[in-house]
């Protein structure tokens, strides 16, 4: 496949997979295989992101109900409630509520977060920015879209199964995840579940291997590791950590299905009686389960923010007309996150039972694990100290991913020390954190992506006005929704609690539930503005050339969209990605990464200053 | 509005304010932390906002005594909050097997086994005068749904579950341990004061998982000692009475 020999001359005898297309020429491909089963990474990306787009506002709606709970807890929930729980009164009954929560997590981690990023983003932006026309494997990258239905399907599915819905937690912990009798939603829902799993697994596993075989092989001429965007390193760095984690989730997945079919006991310690059963047989352990879920999902959580912090990195240099501060800082803290990130995942368990010598080892690694956070931190706060900030939507974004990863950032010291952790865990203030991670990073930074690269997606601009609307509106309803969950978990209020205030001291908080179900409200409202702006832009925005935000990379060279196989010019790299404000780029303040300026012009700009 | 810890805010046991310590320490770090980034954000930013059209951008890769100042200066924080940490762990989970300093092993006075299931808590305590033993004897004295600990000095249960995951949660104690199935696990921990408090499960465990609401009752040790009298006597009764002479 000539698509692995990224040389000069392969323009002219482009051979995608035996289809003979040329490069961006106009040419005729049924419906079929340009919108459906289309291997154009840029149509796969574009898939992922709507696809994405409609997950997270079921993921919404499902948090939405939770939010319904806390506030008015036991009454009928009007319109959803009635339509969804009409047997109950349109009542969340309790577990109900257990499922709500469990699929809430799911849906926003397996279908929204984690494909959003490395399936939307990277699909569309890993060949743009490399300067490849393509991914490496085609076909499997349309595969890698096309297993998320199976998951889609059977996490739909498991709502509909003797029961209800999986019910377990999105951790799934055993036993009650594992033996049938445990919980309603344990039965043959529970394994639907643990299928979905696998098959999203084996999606971003395909995604993963045809990320890390582009960026190391399909590189445009000149475009050296050191000269990719941070973009692409942590694409880069989220496929290996993707790589290396994700079979022992895929592998306990078939482990727990093994016991729940084929009467294994991997997890199950023998006599335990749930709900008058018969006595289990066992010889299992329930902690291995955990080990193997958090050595996945520890990684895991990076896999959700990395991407993230590699695309606010580009996007910030843009909107500060300034070249990133410490790019290589930026790119080795990425690599410790990754590495790091690999020996953590014992902070999930400090109060499990392991062993706790393991508590203090995991505690020390966890904490250190804020370095390279806090290097990155500093790092985008120099990057905008000196610059010509551009406040439109884009930017305001990422000062939100910014701001808000400090806040996460910071929360996350208090339930890495584990005396500490002894109170707060599973309590609110975990849940405080993680949505500060999760959302208020990594999901800003995504919005904020989605307005910067939908020019190059669609041809269009998205509106500037509806964005900063959203923008505030999300912010606000974010902070008002989670900052108060940090008081709920010092005041002890435990998560996963159908009724809270079932317990006197913790009755006070209902008036602060209640304002934060008000401000989810607010926030999910909100995210209809997006997917306005987002559809009505697509058709009626108004139209944008390469480049209309002035940026460097490589993507800005292709025609937007672009057409198959990306660039009309083979892109040759003479610079890193961030010459913004460059002296030597004359009368514009960027240096476009394809662009050439002869030596004698340097040497002038040199000796100039 | 009372959005803090619970209750008066102290916690009742001497590990708790030992953890409300460690709290304190690192929310006065990460304040100071938080204000500082946040301010040199702000300023930044302002200054990007306020830059002259015909002002130049600083063009600057970055600089590399900065980045050695921010390395080592955050490492140097983050490796003293880890370390200060490890003193109060080692009391909580690890100590209790530790020897005493003349070599005899450490004795922590075992109350009760307490057996979480869906969705109670089922205690069992020695009779008096006896210890308990992990298999039920004839003589051991049953409660449901509530924990009766003798005040001063470290008291110690032993943690079990019947079926799924549970977790022991006190929290004006700040006292947390998960259940495991098929694991008996040491809580030890102290009630500083005689009282009443809540008691509940901290694990996902189920439907129910909100309703395993239970009471640790601290008493001083001529009342402890009392009420197991009382209870057993109650347990016990099968209500015949010597006829009256």
């Amino acid at each position: 496949m000539s698509t692995l020999n990224p040389t000069i001359d392969h323009a002219d005898h482009a051979d995608h997979g035996g289809h003979g297309h040329d490069h961006a020429h106009a040419h005729k491909q049924s419906f079929i295989s340009q919108y459906v089963f289309s291997t154009d990474h840029k149509m796969i990306g574009k898939q992922f992101l709507i696809t994405t787009l409609f997950m997270m506002m079921v993921g919404g709606a499902l948090a939405l109900a939770v939010r319904w709970q806390l506030a008015r807890p036991w009454e009928r929930m009007p319109i959803f409630g009635d339509m969804v729980f009409g047997a109950d009164g349109g009542q969340i009954s309790p577990d109900a509520y257990t499922m709500l929560f469990t699929m809430h997590a799911t849906v926003m981690i397996f279908l929204v977060i984690i494909p959003v990023l490395a399936g939307a983003f990277g699909n569309f932006l890993i060949p743009l920015q490399i300067g490849a026309d393509d991914m490496a494997f085609p076909t499997l990258n349309m595969l890698s879209y096309w297993f998320m239905w199976p998951a889609i399907f059977l996490f739909g599915a498991s709502f509909f199964m003797y029961g209800g819905g999986p019910a377990a937690g999105w951790t799934s912990y055993p036993l009650l995840s594992l033996l049938r009798e445990a919980a309603p939603g344990s039965g043959d829902a529970q394994t639907l579940w643990l299928l979905g799993l696998t098959f999203v697994g084996v999606s971003s596993m395909m995604g993963s291997v045809n990320y890390m075989t582009t960026i190391i092989n399909m590189r445009a001429p000149g475009m050296t590791l050191f000269r990719m965007p941070l973009t692409i390193w942590s694409m880069f760095i989220t496929a290996i950590l993707q790589a290396f984690a994700l079979p022992v989730l895929t592998a306990a997945g078939f482990m727990m299905v093994s016991d729940r079919m084929l009467g294994t006991c991997f997890f199950v310690p023998s006599g335990i009686v749930v709900n008058n059963a018969a006595p289990t047989v066992g010889g299992g352990q329930t902690l291995l389960w955990q080990h193997l879920f958090w050595f996945y999902s520890h990684p895991a959580v990076y896999i959700m923010l990395l991407p993230a912090m590699g695309m606010v990195s580009d996007m910030l240099a843009c909107m500060c007309r300034k070249p990133v501060f410490g790019y290589k800082p930026m790119v080795y803290s990425m690599a410790a996150i990754a590495g790091l990130g690999f020996i953590v995942w014992g902070h999930h368990m400090f109060i499990s039972g392991m062993n706790p010598a393991l508590g203090m080892t995991f505690m020390v690694s966890t904490i250190m694990i804020a370095l390279p956070s806090a290097i990155k931190t500093f790092n985008w706060i120099g990057t905008i100290w000196g610059g010509r900030v551009q406040f439109n939507s884009v930017m305001l974004y990422c000062i939100a991913f910014v701001s808000m990863f400090i806040i996460g950032g910071l929360s996350g010291i208090f339930m890495a020390a584990v005396p500490v952790d002894i109170y707060i865990h599973d309590t609110y203030f975990i849940v405080a954190h993680f949505h500060y991670v999760i959302f208020g990073a990594t999901l800003f930074g995504v919005f904020g992506a989605i307005q910067f690269w939908f020019p190059k997606m669609y041809g269009r601009m998205m509106n500037e006005t509806v964005g900063k609307i959203h923008f505030v509106l999300t912010f606000i309803g974010f902070n008002c929704t989670f900052y108060p969950m940090h008081m709920l978990g010092i005041a002890g209020m435990p998560r996963r609690y159908a009724d809270p205030y079932h317990f006197p001291y913790l009755e006070h908080l209902l008036p602060l539930n209640q304002f934060m179900t008000a401000s989810a409200f607010l926030m999910g409202m909100a995210q209809f503005l997006l997917l306005g702006n987002f559809f009505y832009s697509m058709y009626f925005g108004p139209k944008c050339g390469r480049n209309p935000w002035g940026a460097n990379g490589l993507e800005w060279t292709a025609p937007s969209p672009p057409g198959h196989g990306n660039f009309d010019v083979l892109p040759v790299v003479y610079h890193g990605p961030y010459e913004y404000g460059s002296p030597v780029s004359g009368d514009k303040d960027f240096l476009m990464q394809t662009e050439y300026v002869p030596l004698a012009q340097r040497v002038a700009a040199e000796e100039h200053h | 509005m009372h959005w803090w810890f619970p209750g008066d805010g102290n916690a009742y046991s001497t590990l708790g304010g030992k953890i409300d310590d460690l709290f304190y320490l690192i929310l006065v770090i990460v304040s100071v932390t938080f204000v500082g980034t946040s301010a040199a954000l702000g300023y930044a930013l302002w200054r990007g906002a306020s830059i002259k059209s015909d002002e130049k951008v600083w063009f600057s890769h970055g600089s590399h005594s900065l980045e050695v100042i921010w390395t080592i200066v955050p490492s140097a924080v983050l490796l003293f909050i880890a370390l200060y940490q490890l003193d109060v762990w080692a009391e909580y989970r690890m100590k209790g097997f530790a020897k005493e300093k003349d070599g005899s092993p450490k004795v922590i006075t075992v109350v009760a086994e307490v057996t979480a299931r869906q969705f109670e808590w089922r205690i069992r305590y020695p009779a008096n005068g006896k210890p308990l033993k992990p298999t039920p004897q004839p003589d051991d004295i049953y409660s449901v749904n509530e924990l009766h600990v003798p005040t001063g000095g470290l008291v110690s249960i032993t943690l079990r579950t019947d079926d799924v995951q549970h977790a022991f949660f006190v929290p004006m104690l700040r006292v947390k341990q998960d259940a495991v199935p098929g694991k008996m696990i040491p809580v030890w921990f102290d009630a500083t004061m005689p009282g009443k408090y809540e008691m509940l499960c901290a694990e996902l465990c189920g439907w129910g998982h909100y309703k395993m609401k239970a009471m640790l009752v601290a008493q001083s040790a001529d009342d402890f000692e009392a009420w197991k009298d009382k209870a057993s006597a109650e347990q016990f009764d099968d209500g015949y009475r010597k006829p009256a002479e």
